[in-house]
């Protein structure tokens, strides 16, 4: 089976955002970048099923040409070849540009599964996934957390809220959104580094003009303080005297 | 006009629901709010939602959207849509909007905004939304022809808040055709995973721990701390995913939601997804390296440190009383 696994290129977890003079994007400059968590969850899900059913597995991005890095580290845990939409105006567009960028991508590929993460670190806007099936005419499923090929359909686990699941089965061609913690991932080896380097990222152009964003960032800000938090400083025993008292005094939540 | 889409289920009206309410009422300004109820025989539902002062409450009745599909849901409101010609749709951010509400909005080619947090309302309004994990707030215009399409995070509004009618709204009926072999998703019955042999909900006092615990072996120091309090232990979904603790003790949207009278959060960032689960929480205690980590945002009380010293400190201090 054919199986395209689109993954995003995002800003790393531990990184502090600062917005930059326009007020509407942030200090890209200060930024170091790594694959999205729920996209590699994605990627993982989709070589286990290369292993189990043969195939191939393509990887997609569409971004900036910085993301061509998670292509390379997709590539080395075990990806078989990459397409990039490249293009800079990537950087700053909605699910909607995305979707469609990537669906123009893979529409002729002849996929019988195309994954990708159920959100992104960064906007967080959980809709690209489902965007690009409609876009591609698929059924769909959200929130994976696990995947059953079958002869000529696929049988999900979706997440439901509040601990409760649910088996879905659908037709493939089909798209899934994957939940993080889904596998246990796999780390590039250096032998799957220097094979890498021999796979093919073929580069394809944004299609202009292209769609026009729906969603457009109007300004950025630091989140409110809904509480007023009270710090308690000085050494590690001084803040913990600190806390056991307002614990005891204040929030009489301790006797 | 602005239209509600309720989720219920089996009848039963999902709390969101009203808050999703409470939203359109500030969006609306002037302007008429109406509800839509989908699903099966959901009259018990569109009964409590006529409650609302809204305009009315139509109900789309089929037994094929019972249970949920994202092709019978998309199908029923692309032509409730069409007949009631709103501006907005506003939606709670639920699982199941997140299933369907961008086929939705990507069918009629309209802009969705997901898990807004405000409205600043008038002529052009804008939403806000969390982004980079909730470490910044985004305002958003949304471009391009009405309707516009957004969900609202839970507990983003008070749905004690929404405003009531004084008398019952009118209940219409919408008629939709539905093509039963165009329902390509056959789910099967909802289950779970195992007994929930912990209930959380009903602790007192909760020692939480996230991705700032590091390691495995560290969460004895967690579990020390609980028990120095008479706390259960609980954790940020990856220490779930990563098997150090069991799923069931996982507070947050795809875990327990907790209201304990104290909750304490080691290495906790504050990621939506668990924040969901404990803002109920009375007194919120975090204790984190980064000082912009947005749990700092809702705690009570707040320590900015290394947890393996502040932590073993907190223990002494409590033995000593």
């Amino acid at each position: 089976m054919r199986i395209a696994v689109c993954i995003k290129q995002v800003p790393t977890r531990e990184w502090q955002p600062r917005i930059d003079g326009t007020r509407r994007g942030v200090r890209e400059q200060d930024a170091s970048f790594e694959m999205n968590e729920p996209d590699a969850y994605a990627l993982e899900e989709a070589l286990c099923l290369r292993e189990k059913h043969g195939g191939e597995v393509v990887v997609c991005t569409a971004g900036p040409a910085r993301a061509s890095q998670v292509l390379r580290e997709a590539l080395a845990r075990g990806a078989d070849r990459a397409i990039h939409v490249e293009d800079e105006r990537l950087s700053s567009v909605d699910a909607f540009v995305v979707a469609g960028a990537l669906a123009d991508a893979v529409r002729e590929e002849k996929l019988d599964l195309v994954l990708t993460g159920l959100q992104s670190d960064d906007q967080g806007a959980a809709q690209t996934g489902v965007i690009l099936a409609e876009r591609l005419g698929l059924p769909h499923a959200t929130i994976v957390m696990d995947v059953q090929v079958q002869e000529s359909s696929v049988r999900v686990k979706r997440e439901l809220e509040g601990g409760w699941f649910q088996w879905v089965q659908m037709p493939l061609p089909a798209l899934l959104t994957i939940q993080s913690g889904i596998n246990q991932l796999r780390y590039a080896t250096l032998k799957g580094i220097m094979a890498a380097k021999k796979k093919e990222i073929r580069k394809v152009v944004l299609a202009a003009p292209a769609a026009a964003p729906r969603v457009r960032v109007v300004s950025l800000d630091v989140p409110r303080k809904t509480k007023q938090t009270q710090m308690l400083t000085g050494s590690p025993s001084e803040a913990a005297k600190g806390l056991v008292r307002k614990l005891k005094d204040e929030a009489r939540v301790l006797a | 006009m602005i239209v509600v889409v309720a989720e219920q289920q089996r009848g039963k009206l999902h709390r969101a629901s009203w808050e999703v309410v409470a939203a359109a009422q500030e969006l609306a300004g002037d302007q008429p709010v109406d509800a839509v109820v989908i699903g099966a025989n959901p009259a018990e539902a569109a009964s409590e939602l006529s409650q609302a002062a809204v305009r009315a409450v139509h109900v789309i009745d089929s037994p094929l959207l019972e249970p949920y599909t994202p092709d019978a849901y998309t199908a029923a409101l692309d032509q409730a849509i069409a007949e009631l010609k709103p501006s907005h749709v506003l939606l709670p951010h639920t699982y199941r909007t997140r299933d369907f509400a961008p086929t939705l909005a990507a069918r009629l080619n309209r802009g969705l905004v997901t898990d807004c947090v405000g409205i600043k309302p008038g002529d052009k309004p804008t939403f806000l939304r969390p982004t980079y994990q909730g470490k910044l707030i985004a305002e958003v215009a949304v471009e391009g022809d009405v309707p516009h399409f957004v969900s609202i995070q839970i507990g983003a509004y008070r749905g004690d808040s929404a405003k009531r009618g004084s008398t019952a709204a009118p209940i219409n009926t919408v008629v939709v055709s539905l093509d039963a072999s165009a329902i390509r998703e056959k789910p099967e019955e909802p289950f779970q995973e195992a007994k929930q042999a912990v209930d959380l909900s009903q602790a007192e006092r909760i020692v939480a721990v996230g991705r700032g615990i590091k390691a495995q072996e560290h969460i004895a120091l967690a579990e020390t701390l609980a028990k120095t309090l008479g706390a259960q232990l609980a954790a940020s979904r990856p220490i779930c995913d990563s098997g150090w603790l069991p799923m069931e003790r996982q507070v947050g949207s795809s875990g327990q939601t907790v209201a304990p009278k104290l909750y304490v959060a080691l290495g906790i960032s504050g990621a939506i997804q668990h924040v969901v689960g404990m803002k109920g929480a009375r007194t919120i205690v975090a204790i984190n390296k980064d000082a912009d980590a947005p749990i700092f945002e809702i705690a009570d009380y707040g320590i900015v440190g290394d947890l393996f010293e502040i932590v073993p400190a907190l223990i002494a201090e409590l033995e000593k009383t």
